[in-house]
């Protein structure tokens, strides 16, 4: 039982969070009154309380360190702790983007190695490290697509393929750059319609999207045959690489044909996901791409460090180089596992998934019945012949202490369950995590209503989602007559 | 379970046409299952001028947006303001309160282009059939 | 081989591929093309903790880091005071390893503290309403262009002159999928052009002098544009808010609220508005509710706007943000309060005005703009610029932003109340050697 409260009931007239040095400069004459603002409503906390007050908070919270988090697609594996030590030294943490280059040389080598590795482990031939996440590098692949067609006196290919299981972010992210988005059915046995592609792929096409494995957790056996039929046919291959969590160390986007790929270093290289963010999503390319890279990337020029705008770049989308410190947790992760460590990680991933989904194809629905790659998807349809709904499931998981996995998603199935386990996981977990999904398997055939009222532990119980639709309270308002001295 | 005296478009709307050329119109009750909690209306202002099946407005539940298509053209005259101020009335009342625009028909023919309400039946069972036996 | 991360050992990894009924893991790779699997990756070898800390510090200690240097650099990035107490709280496990508060439940943590940072943002920057935060400043002012687009129907965006390069090449590049136009206005909008979807403003300006903002609002309505300014957060500790002078959209880069400079990123772009653009913004939104018992709880809402639901008609593209940071401008915001960034704006402001009072003193320096300005001021110099900041590295000052592109001889330098009077004192004397 937790009291709620915000900042606004804390808050009196003279209360201090921290100390500030006086002015130790002679005052100068202050601008014009009508420049300045009269009221700053922001209320006043002492430390204790402002400590006390998010501490609360931070005990609402389940994260990757409280326990099990399979949220299919996002890749919840452990943030390892010395990351966030590094992550905060002086030297990284405390550098100016705009210093002169010979005063951040560590920097810029740190850049330029990353550059180098991710570029290695995806089978490509160039990197930038730009993008902010994942969705700002599916932008510049199809940036650098457009760029690339217009380049060739390409004007006619305005449409973009995506799977029908494509994330959100692939057509929104195709909208955004003035494409228009055709989406390419999945076959029964959740591949891509070969038949289908053949079909739409023609000169109006600029390229396929294809996240490889598939949202629906398989790897499409017939992707040399896509990736060829989209080059003859005169497209590009991008990949989303959300997944590449099942193929770290064992394949590479580049031999399987794609010509760019985007990565999150938030998911698959171990950088934490902050609550939503901050992530990273560097885009790395084929040479026939390199000169439109978003800029800057770091070039090393004898034994100097620098940035530099590839030739025909197509800009900027950040006003500095991407987020450093994420970059650096993703380093350390690769130097610390090796090649050897990467493909461990893959393997485990994806055993532990191939794992959960034997262990509860008996009590869920599988669509696809064939090998998993990191993720497995079920579908509550057998569920919901009994009224409860994949929403209930989740809802009750999180009373048998676990955080559920993604639901409904991807669309193309049904009360869709996404389970991703990741490698970071023991059997122990495993085990228990599928004899809290047994045991909620049984309660929707014999005691639905206890689902449909989950959760019942939490702080909170299930929320009001329509209202806060409805009528939407989106700030709380300061009293006029407080925050007066 | 439909109204008998309504018709009904692929897209799930109804329109129930009154003496004078004119008619309310609204979503059916399987839209409104299908969407889930409604919680924002974006209607046309009356006066806007509306072609059969283009497109002329959107509904929004938690978790999806849907088109809104005009099941006949007309001018919109007047819009429900109370659904506006309470979207709930569409998932509670498709049929009476819930309604959404009233319409002025140009062309009344248009009406036989729609479904009647036998006819409607029997599509959203086609459709609850087909579902079910997806699933995948 | 065993790592930390990897809890199963070699005989429980066994023991699920025999219930798996499997000989190895290779069985759930046959997909693969057998050509393109495990095939040889060319990294370096693994190495301890205690090995790459060593390294990594070796390679920390190769940049010049502002705990050692005097900073006067700024140009859209500042070095701040941070107080401990952020620090603390994001480094709890619980705020920094979850994920989207998909599960409102066991979120509430993450959420409400969302809900506290939107309810800042209203208050410092005037405004109604405000999303969980963008990727950092230049990406919100891009964001809020095309919002701009989208609500007039139009495609043509205007920027004023003084607004930051960097932030100008951004909005291009967003621009550039569609074919929008960018246009330049000069700051007495005489070439305002009548189809602008909106006008851009950053205030205080990239030169870091206060533009003639008050008579902007009706001039742009006057068109049908809207209203876009670009603030420094910490300037708003003394200056009017863009709420005050008629602003429609206002964003930010949030870094000078309690985060470190990390060499550019992550950052945080800060995005507020008018109400009535609601169902327009980009970004998550939170939002107050109760639960099945009537106790208040958050959620995010409005999600019919994003990439998950309206997929190619979605407001943006964006999924993942910088949640932590703005974690920590709230934590900041609060930990100051309306007193201690008052406090703040003041001292940056006082100390630019005595810095820029003694370096124009010295011969061959002087001020090029003689406006109001608040923490960054641009001077001209007797030599290059780069020639200058050379110098200064050697006497261990990072000294101003090199704009001698845009004007001759010319260095913005920005001072903060990281700046000690013994700090501009010797920057002074090391310019007067020159």
């Amino acid at each position: 039982m937790h009291r709620h409260y915000l900042l606004p009931d804390l808050s009196q007239p003279g209360k201090l969070g921290c100390t500030l040095p006086s002015l130790d400069v002679p005052p100068a004459e202050l601008p014009p009154k009508e420049l300045l603002r009269e009221e700053l409503g922001l209320p006043e906390v002492s430390e204790v309380e402002l400590i006390r007050y998010f501490t609360h908070l931070s005990r609402l919270n389940y994260g990757v360190d409280t326990g099990f988090y399979p949220l299919g697609s996002c890749t919840m594996k452990y943030n390892p702790k010395w990351h966030e030590d590094v992550a905060s030294l002086p030297g990284f943490a405390s550098i100016h983007p705009y210093q002169p280059e010979e005063s951040v040389q560590g920097a810029l080598r740190l850049m330029f190695e990353l550059q180098e590795y991710l570029a290695e482990i995806t089978g490509m031939d160039a990197a930038s490290l730009t993008p902010m996440a994942g969705a700002q590098g599916e932008l510049s692949s199809l940036l650098m697509v457009k760029a690339y067609h217009r380049q060739r006196g390409n004007n006619s290919r305005r449409r973009i393929l995506v799977p029908d299981s494509a994330h959100g972010t692939n057509p929104a992210t195709a909208a955004m750059c003035g494409f228009e988005v055709s989406h390419v059915p999945s076959d029964r046995e959740g591949n891509l319609d070969l038949k289908k592609l053949d079909q739409l792929m023609n000169e109006e096409v600029a390229a396929l999207t294809l996240t490889l494995p598939t949202t629906l957790g398989l790897f499409d056996p017939r992707i040399i045959e896509i990736s060829q039929l989209v080059h003859e046919r005169g497209g590009l291959l991008c990949g989303d690489g959300a997944n590449l969590n099942s193929l770290l160390g064992k394949v590479k986007f580049g031999d399987l044909g794609f010509d760019c790929v985007q990565l999150n270093l938030h998911k698959t290289f171990s950088a934490p996901h902050g609550g939503g963010g901050p992530g990273a999503g560097p885009v790395c390319v084929k040479k026939k791409l390199a000169d439109f890279l978003p800029s800057p990337i770091v070039a090393k020029e004898g034994e100097r460090y620098t940035l530099v705008s590839p030739a025909k770049s197509i800009g900027n989308l950040g006003a500095a180089f991407g987020n450093f410190g994420v970059m650096i947790k993703a380093y350390a992760y690769i130097r610390s596992l090796g090649a050897a460590g990467l493909r461990e990680v893959s393997e485990n991933a994806v055993l532990n998934a191939n794992y959960l989904k034997e262990k509860l194809k008996d009590y869920y629905y599988l669509p696809y019945d064939r090998p998993c790659m990191h993720e497995v998807v079920f579908s509550g349809r057998r569920q919901k012949a009994r009224g409860v709904k994949t929403l209930d499931i989740a809802k009750r998981l999180l009373d048998y202490g676990f955080h559920p996995p993604t639901i409904y998603f991807p669309q193309v199935v049904d009360e869709a369950l996404m389970i991703e386990p990741t490698e970071t996981e023991s059997k122990q977990t495993l085990d228990a995590f599928i004899e809290a999904m047994k045991e909620i398997a049984r309660e929707a055939e014999n005691n639905p209503e206890v689902l449909h009222r989950a959760p019942h532990t939490t702080p909170v119980k299930r929320l009001d989602e329509a209202q806060a639709a409805r009528k939407p309270l989106l700030r709380w308002e300061w009293q006029r007559n407080r925050g007066k001295p | 379970m439909n109204p008998r005296e309504y018709r009904y478009t692929k897209e799930h709307e109804w329109i129930c046409p009154a003496g004078d050329a004119r008619g309310r119109m609204g979503i059916t009750d399987y839209a409104q299952s299908q969407l889930g909690d409604i919680v924002y209306l974006d209607l046309p202002a009356p006066g806007t001028a509306v072609e059969q099946f283009e497109k002329m407005g959107e509904i929004e539940s938690v978790k999806a947006v849907s088109d809104l298509f005009a099941p006949v053209s007309g001018q919109v005259v007047e819009v429900n303001q109370e659904a506006i101020d309470a979207p709930q009335l569409v998932n509670q009342d498709p049929y009476g309160a819930g309604w959404l625009v009233r319409l002025e028909l140009s062309r009344p023919s248009e009406l036989d282009a729609l479904m009647s309400g036998e006819e409607y039946d029997q599509f959203v069972a086609q459709l609850s059939e087909e579902e079910s036996s997806e699933g995948g | 081989m065993p790592l930390p991360y990897l809890p199963n050992t070699e005989s429980e990894r066994q023991a699920m591929l025999q219930e798996l009924g499997v000989d190895s893991v290779e069985e759930f790779f046959k997909d693969v093309p057998e050509d393109f699997r495990n095939v040889p990756f060319r990294l370096p070898p693994p190495l301890s903790e205690l090995e790459l800390k060593k390294e990594l510090r070796q390679l920390a200690s190769r940049n010049a880091n502002l705990d050692e240097y005097a900073c006067f650099l700024g140009g859209g990035y500042y070095r701040h005071f941070i107080p401990s107490v952020v620090g603390h709280i994001i480094r709890r496990s619980e705020f920094y390893t979850p994920y989207t508060p998909y599960q409102p439940e066991v979120s509430q943590g993450t959420l409400q503290a969302t809900y506290e940072y939107q309810s800042l943002i209203c208050q410092l920057t005037g405004m109604e309403v405000s999303n969980a935060g963008l990727y950092d400043g230049s990406t919100a002012a891009a964001e809020a262009a095309l919002m701009a687009c989208r609500i007039t129907g139009r495609d043509r965006i205007s920027v004023l002159s003084t607004a930051n390069p960097r932030y100008r090449r951004v909005i291009e590049t967003y621009a550039s999928g569609r074919d929008i136009q960018l246009n330049q206005v000069q700051p007495d909008l005489s070439n305002l052009p009548s189809d602008s979807a909106c006008l851009i403003v950053q205030q205080p300006n990239f030169f870091g002098y206060l533009e003639e903002v008050d008579s902007y609002a009706s001039r742009i309505h006057e068109v049908g544009a809207l209203f876009i300014v670009i603030v420094d957060p910490i300037s708003l500790g003394m200056f009017k808010p863009p709420g005050d002078y008629g602003a429609d959209v206002v964003v930010a880069e949030g870094q000078p609220l309690g985060s470190p400079l990390s060499f550019g990123g992550p950052g945080l772009g800060i995005f507020a508005c008018r109400r009535e653009y609601l169902r327009q913004i980009p970004g998550r939104i939170v939002g107050q509710t109760v639960d099945a018992e009537g106790r208040p709880g958050y959620v995010l809402t409005l999600a019919t706007r994003e990439q998950h639901i309206k997929r190619e008609r979605a407001t943006s593209n964006i999924c993942t943000n910088e949640a932590l940071v703005a974690l920590s401008a709230a934590v900041y915001l609060a930990a100051l309060g309306r007193r201690g960034l008052r406090h703040i704006a003041e001292l940056c402001y006082h100390k630019a005005h005595y810095a820029a009072e003694a370096i124009t003193k010295l011969r061959g320096f002087s001020l090029v703009f003689q406006r109001p300005f608040f923490k960054e001021f641009v001077v001209r110099c007797p030599e290059e610029p780069r020639y200058i900041n050379e110098l200064l590295l050697q006497e261990k000052i990072i000294g101003g932003l090199d704009i001698s592109h845009l004007i001759d001889r010319a260095m913005l330098l920005c001072v903060t109340e990281m700046n000690s009077r013994q700090e501009i004192d010797r920057l002074v004397e090391v310019l007067a050697k020159l």
